[in-house]
């Protein structure tokens, strides 16, 4: 990972070299890291062996390593699941996202700046807001629902809401901004005569969208669908509101054991679980995008 | 029908980014719309148009308490936060050091993890250590996911400026404090504005860390999603609908004050 976020902006050389202020600067916001995300991830792994106690609700390490094993045998459906909703949240994000980031970055003039306000304001309006919003727009009294109704587009037995489609448009809707802004971020830096002499070199628009725009847009690409594909797979609200028993994401599971079932070993060998498989999969994305510049 | 083909593929962009934009704000438009219902008990059927939510927004019981918490939550997180991330980005965008990396890594982490994760192992430890959930857990977690999305912004910030004018300022005997305070802060200062209200934006709306270490203490995302099931009161709608205007007024109010300042120099 070290590798992955090395800096590349200013060269070393540059930057003064005094032995003891960045320490001071860094000190108070690395110790708040070291105790509240370092320690408890620590302390996650290490509930994830133990074993219930004599007590009720008492746990004692005892390192059985096979609970990892419980975990992703009693859950194998519901982290497959949450992987391909996610993939599947992330690619519709990214289909949405692209256009609109293009749009804003190359065709909108003296409106760029209040364009980007707007794809960011929507998170204003509570998230939880929002997606409840989407249950009772899907929904069967919801105005949506209806117009399809009178279209003959649905019949009345039809279900928009408590289903995979549901979860995965709430997915791609919630973190579409996260998409959206770093696109942004990487179309908006590329130089407009880069586009020119891509024409003048008798590339036609597609081509030199296809050659040009998009492999000089990759940067923002992986930090957008990073963005999106992390939050998308360790969500549970998507999947609590809009979705039904069948649609349960390894979120769900998660939160359920530790705040309903209270196993927390169990519990926290998925979680650790949960983010081991992100993290390969995050390392093996980057290095076939071939991007180094995430942080 | 050639012509129209030709209009088409010409305002191609302009057309998927107005049909983007909807599919963005018709949740919002829908909460808004909703607030002005004249509801009984959940707000689920339009019943007809009313003022009296808006007139009206604490006439339920919990909410602003809820919201006054989620404020002075994110008041405080956004605060801490802002601080102890501006002072990592100088860091790492003004000095070179031993351990860079490890610093990098341990900025990247937080928001390369699942906020389940993040929310559940600070859960674990304050379980271990008989710590009471509550508020100021929750400010504790708020403070720990802001503080790398505040490195990221105020990094980026440093780095997009031009070296010239801490030169300039150094050549004409601006010894190095007062080059910092006179010339690389302010110009830093709209990236801090930035992060400070990324941090507040995203403190305010979080759910799942908060859902986890927040005891017996209500926000105003937890106050909506226990009572989605039972019905939600308008005066959710109502609070949801201000906070966005608000944060609209608040960023387009920043531009404008922004672009004076530009001009008056």
């Amino acid at each position: 990972m070290a590798a992955v976020v090395r800096t590349s902006g200013a060269a070393t050389s540059e930057l003064k070299k005094k032995s003891l202020v960045p320490y001071f600067l860094l000190a108070p916001g690395l110790i708040w890291l070291a105790l509240f995300f370092v320690a408890p991830i620590i302390t996650l792994v290490s509930t994830a062996t133990k074993t219930p106690g004599v007590g009720i609700g008492e746990f004692v390490q005892t390192y059985r390593w096979a609970n990892y094993l419980d975990a992703i045998t009693g859950s194998a459906a519901q982290f497959s699941r949450s992987f391909l909703y996610a993939t599947i949240a992330t690619l519709l994000a990214l289909a949405i996202a692209y256009p609109l980031a293009y749009g804003i970055a190359f065709k909108s003039g003296k409106y760029k700046n209040i364009l980007l306000v707007l794809v960011v304001a929507p998170f204003f309006c509570s998230f939880i807001l929002r997606t409840i919003a989407w249950k009772q727009i899907l929904g069967q009294n919801g105005p949506l629902f209806r117009l399809l109704l009178d279209l003959h587009i649905v019949s009345d037995t039809t279900h928009l809401t408590a289903s995979a489609p549901a979860v995965i448009i709430g997915l791609a809707y919630n973190f579409l901004p996260f998409m959206t802004l770093p696109l942004y971020g990487s179309l908006e830096r590329i130089d407009p005569r880069v586009l020119e002499a891509s024409g003048d070199l008798y590339a036609n628009a597609f081509t030199t969208f296809r050659k040009v725009t998009v492999p000089l847009s990759m940067p923002g690409v992986v930090a957008g669908t990073l963005l999106t594909f992390i939050p998308a797979t360790g969500d549970y609200v998507n999947a609590e509101i809009l979705g039904n028993p069948s649609t349960k994401m390894i979120g769900n599971v998660i939160n359920a054991q530790f705040l309903n079932t209270q196993d927390y070993p169990l519990a926290a060998s998925l979680s650790f679980i949960l983010m081991i498989i992100i993290s390969v999969l995050v390392m093996i994305y980057i290095r076939k995008a071939g991007t180094e510049e995430l942080v | 029908m050639k012509t129209l083909t030709r209009w088409f593929s010409r305002n191609l962009i302009r057309i998927y980014m107005v049909l983007g934009f909807t599919y963005l704000f018709i949740p919002v438009a829908y909460t808004f719309v909703f607030s002005f219902n004249d509801y009984i008990k959940s707000n689920l059927v339009w019943r007809g148009f009313t003022f009296n939510n808006w007139k009206n927004p604490c006439g339920v019981l919990d909410v602003c308490p809820a919201l006054g918490n989620s404020m002075k939550i994110g008041l405080l997180a956004t605060f801490i936060a802002t601080i102890l991330g501006t002072l990592i980005a100088f860091a790492l965008g003004r000095y070179a050091f031993k351990g860079r990396a490890v610093t990098n890594t341990l900025i990247f982490l937080p928001m390369a993890s699942p906020e389940l994760v993040l929310g559940a192992s600070l859960l674990t430890i304050f379980l271990n250590l008989g710590m009471n959930l509550g508020f100021w857990t929750i400010v504790i977690a708020h403070v720990m996911f802001c503080i790398s999305f505040v490195v990221v912004t105020v990094k980026a910030r440093i780095a997009s400026l031009d070296p010239r004018l801490e030169q300039a300022a150094m050549d004409l005997y601006a010894d190095e404090r007062e080059t910092f305070r006179r010339v690389t802060f302010p110009l830093v200062a709209p990236g801090i504005a930035g992060a400070a209200l990324l941090a507040f934006s995203l403190s305010f709306d979080d759910f799942i860390i908060t859902n986890f270490n927040s005891g017996t203490t209500i926000t105003f995302p937890l106050y909506v999603y226990t009572h989605a099931e039972r019905g939600l009161p308008a005066q959710a709608n109502v609070i949801g609908s201000a906070m966005f205007f608000l944060a609209l007024l608040i960023v387009v109010a920043g531009q404008i004050v922004g672009k004076k300042v530009k001009v008056g120099k």
